[in-house]
C-alpha cells in the first residue's frame, strides 16, 4: 500500500504565495463564521441595535436612519476587527499555533493578512445588511455612490481596529482578552457618539471625542450622509493611520518578543 | 579532521556548542548533535533537559547565545530550510472549527512538492474524515491530523516533539510504521519521547540529554547496556545497609516490609539475597524504568564532573 502511497507527488514547484494567503485568509473566515460565540454577536449586533435605536424608536425620521446606518456600521466594523484579532491572537499565542506556524513554511505577512481578510468579510457583510435594512426599514435614501462609498469607509477603517485588537492579542491571555476588549470597545464607541449623536452628550465628553479612532472613522462615515461635524476628511484619516501604525508596531515588537 | 576522508555532504541538521540561557537557567550547557539523511535520532531526557530548547533551535524559532546551529548547512528558519522541514510540536491546538481537509490544504499549499491529500490522510490514518471538524475529533484523531501536518510536504528533515503522546496502541503503530516509511525514502527524523519502547522501535540513534548536554550517545542497545540496571522487590526482613554492601547492589532501600535493590545484575545478586534470607516472599525483578534510566546516566556524569 505504502508503495503506491509513495509515488502520489504532485509535481514540484515553487509554492504561490498568493494561494498561501488565500487558502490562509478562506479558512481564518470559515472557521470563525462557524464560531457562534464571533459570529452572532459581531454580524447581529450591530443590525439588533441599528433596528432598535434607528428604525422602531426613531419613526419617520430619516436624518436619523442615516446617522445610525454611518455609525452602527462603524460599531460593526470594530467588534468584528478587535474581537477577530484580538481573541484569536490571545488563545493562539498561548495554545502554541503561533509557534508552529512560524516553523512552517508560512509566509511571515500570511497570518495578518489572512486575519484582517477574514475581518473585512464579517464588515462587508455588515456593511450590506445594514444598507439593506437602512434602504428598506428606515426609509433612508441614499444613492448608489454613497452606499459604496459607505462599503469602502467600513472596509479600509477594519485596518486600526484589527491593530488595536492584535496589540490587545499579544497583551492578554485566552481569558483576559474578550474581557477587556469589551472594556475598550463599548465605552469607545459610546463616546464617539456611535450609539447617541455626539450633541446628546455632556459638552465636555464631546470636547474629548477626538481622541477616540472610532470618532475619527464614524465622522467619514457621516460625511457621506452629510452628518459630520465638519472637520477635514484629511484629520481623520491622519489620526486612523496614526493608530494603525502605532498599535501595529507595538504589537509587532510584543510578537517578536514572545518567540 | 581527517583531511583524507571524503568531503561529507552536509548533516540534515548540525548543532556545535550550542548555548542557551532563559534567566538563571542555562537551558543548552555546550550541546553537539548531528541528524543525518536517513536516520531517525530520538532526543531522550527528563522535562527540563534541554529537549525542547534544542528543538526550538533547530526550528528558528529562538537564537542560540553561543555556538552554531545549522540545517541542511543553512541557518534554520529560513523559508528555504522551512520548506524542507515537517513539524509536529508537543502542543498546537489548531483552530477547532477548521476541517481536517482544510488545515491540510494550507499547509501542503507551503510546500514545493506537498503529497497529495489523500495519501497524507493515508499515511495518518485519518481516511474518511477530510470533512470533519478538527474540534469534533478525539485526542488520538487530532494528534494524527497534527501528524499528517507535519509529513504533508514530504520534508527532508522531521521533527515530531512527542508524536505519541495520548494515542492508542494501534495508532501508535501506524504511526510508527509511516515514521518507519519516511525514513526509508531518505528523511531525517528528530524524536523526542518518553516511551522507551517508541526509542526502541525507531531510533537507529539514542542521544541522551540532561542538564543542557549530550549525556549518552548511541546505539539503542548501546544505551540500553549502559542503563541495564534492575531492580529486585521482595518481602524479608534483610536489613537494607547488609544489602547495600553486597557486590552489584547500587541501592537500597526499604518500603515497610519490602526491600528493594537496584542492582547491575539480577542474577548476580539473588544468591546472595536468598542465602540471607530464603523465607523471603514476594519476589519481583524488573527492568529499570526509563525514569532510572536517566537517573543512572545523570548520576555517572554528575561522578565524572565532581570526582
Amino acid at each position: 500500500m505504502n508503495a503506491l502511497v509513495l509515488d502520489e507527488r504532485t509535481p514540484h514547484s515553487v509554492p504561490s504565495v498568493a494561494r498561501i494567503y488565500w487558502l490562509e485568509t478562506r479558512n481564518e473566515f470559515l472557521r470563525m463564521l462557524r464560531t457562534p460565540m464571533f459570529a452572532l454577536p459581531s454580524l447581529l449586533f450591530p443590525l439588533v441595535f441599528y433596528v432598535m435605536f434607528g428604525v422602531l424608536l426613531n419613526r419617520g425620521s430619516g436624518g436619523m436612519g442615516s446617522y445610525m446606518l454611518a455609525t452602527y456600521g462603524v460599531f460593526g466594523v470594530m467588534g468584528a476587527s478587535m474581537f477577530g484579532f484580538g481573541v484569536t491572537v490571545a488563545m493562539e499565542r498561548s495554545q502554541g499555533l503561533l509557534r508552529l506556524k512560524r516553523a512552517l513554511p508560512v509566509p511571515a505577512g500570511a497570518y495578518v493578512f489572512a486575519k484582517t481578510g477574514m475581518a473585512m468579510m464579517f464588515v462587508l457583510m455588515i456593511s450590506l445588511s445594514l444598507i439593506a435594512l437602512a434602504l428598506l426599514l428606515a426609509k433612508v435614501t441614499l444613492t448608489p455612490a454613497q452606499a459604496a462609498m459607505l462599503v469602502v469607509i467600513n472596509l479600509l477603517g477594519t485596518l486600526p481596529f484589527a491593530a488595536l485588537g492584535l496589540y490587545v492579542g499579544t497583551l492578554c491571555g485566552a481569558n483576559g482578552a474578550p474581557a477587556v476588549l469589551n472594556m475598550i470597545m463599548l465605552p469607545m464607541a459610546f463616546l464617539s457618539g456611535l450609539w447617541l449623536p455626539l450633541s446628546m452628550l455632556p459638552a465636555w465628553l464631546q470636547k474629548i471625542a477626538p481622541v477616540w479612532p472610532s470618532y475619527h472613522l464614524s465622522q467619514l462615515a457621516l460625511k457621506v450622509v452629510g452628518g459630520d461635524a465638519g472637520q477635514a476628511v484629511g484629520l481623520h484619516v491622519a489620526a486612523l493611520l496614526l493608530v494603525t501604525a502605532v498599535f501595529a508596531v507595538l504589537a509587532r515588537s510584543r510578537l517578536a518578543a514572545a518567540a | 579532521m581527517n583531511m583524507m576522508q571524503v568531503p561529507e555532504v552536509s548533516p540534515a541538521a548540525r548543532l556545535a556548542g550550542v548555548k542557551k540561557r532563559y534567566g538563571q537557567v542555562q537551558a543548552l550547557a555546550g550541546l553537539d548533535l548531528q541528524v543525518a539523511c536517513g536516520e531517525v535520532v530520538a532526543l531522550l531526557g527528563a522535562n527540563g533537559a534541554g529537549k525542547s530548547t534544542a528543538i526550538g533551535l533547530m526550528l528558528g524559532l529562538i537564537a542560540p547565545d553561543a555556538g552554531e546551529v545549522a540545517l541542511f548547512g543553512a541557518a534554520p528558519g529560513s523559508m528555504a530550510v522551512r520548506r524542507r522541514t515537517g513539524v509536529m510540536l508537543q502542543s498546537a491546538a489548531l483552530p477547532e472549527t477548521s476541517t481536517v481537509g482544510e488545515l491540510l490544504e494550507a499547509v501542503r499549499a507551503c510546500y514545493p512538492a506537498p503529497l497529495t491529500a489523500e495519501a497524507c490522510q493515508a499515511w495518518a490514518g485519518l481516511q474518511g474524515l477530510s470533512k470533519r471538524r478538527y474540534g469534533k475529533l478525539s485526542g488520538g484523531q487530532q494528534r494524527r491530523v497534527q501528524f499528517a501536518l507535519a509529513i504533508c510536504g514530504d520534508p527532508d528533515l522531521l521533527f515530531l516533539d512527542e508524536p505519541t503522546t495520548g494515542l492508542d496502541i494501534e495508532a501508535r503503530q501506524q504511526l510508527w510504521q509511516a515514521i518507519r516509511d519516511l525514513r526509508a525514502r531518505g528523511a531525517g527524523v528528530v524524536l523526542t519521547t518518553h516511551y522507551l519502547e517508541e526509542a526502541e522501535a525507531l531510533a537507529d540513534r539514542v542521544v541522551v540529554i540532561d542538564g543542557g548536554r549530550v549525556v549518552a550517545e548511541g546505539s539503542v542497545d548501546a544505551i540500553r547496556a549502559k542503563v541495564a540496571e534492575q531492580r529486585i522487590r521482595c518481602r524479608t526482613p534483610v536489613d537494607a545497609a547488609l544489602a547495600a554492601q553486597w557486590a552489584g547492589v547500587l541501592q537500597a532501600m526499604r518500603e515497610g516490609d519490602h526491600l528493594v535493590l537496584r542492582v547491575e545484575d539480577a542474577v548476580r545478586v539473588l544468591p546472595l539475597l536468598l542465602g540471607t534470607d530464603p523465607a523471603l516472599s514476594d519476589l519481583e525483578v524488573g527492568r529499570a524504568g526509563l525514569a532510572d534510566a536517566f537517573l543512572a546516566i545523570t548520576r555517572e556524569t554528575t561522578q565524572e564532573t565532581q570526582p
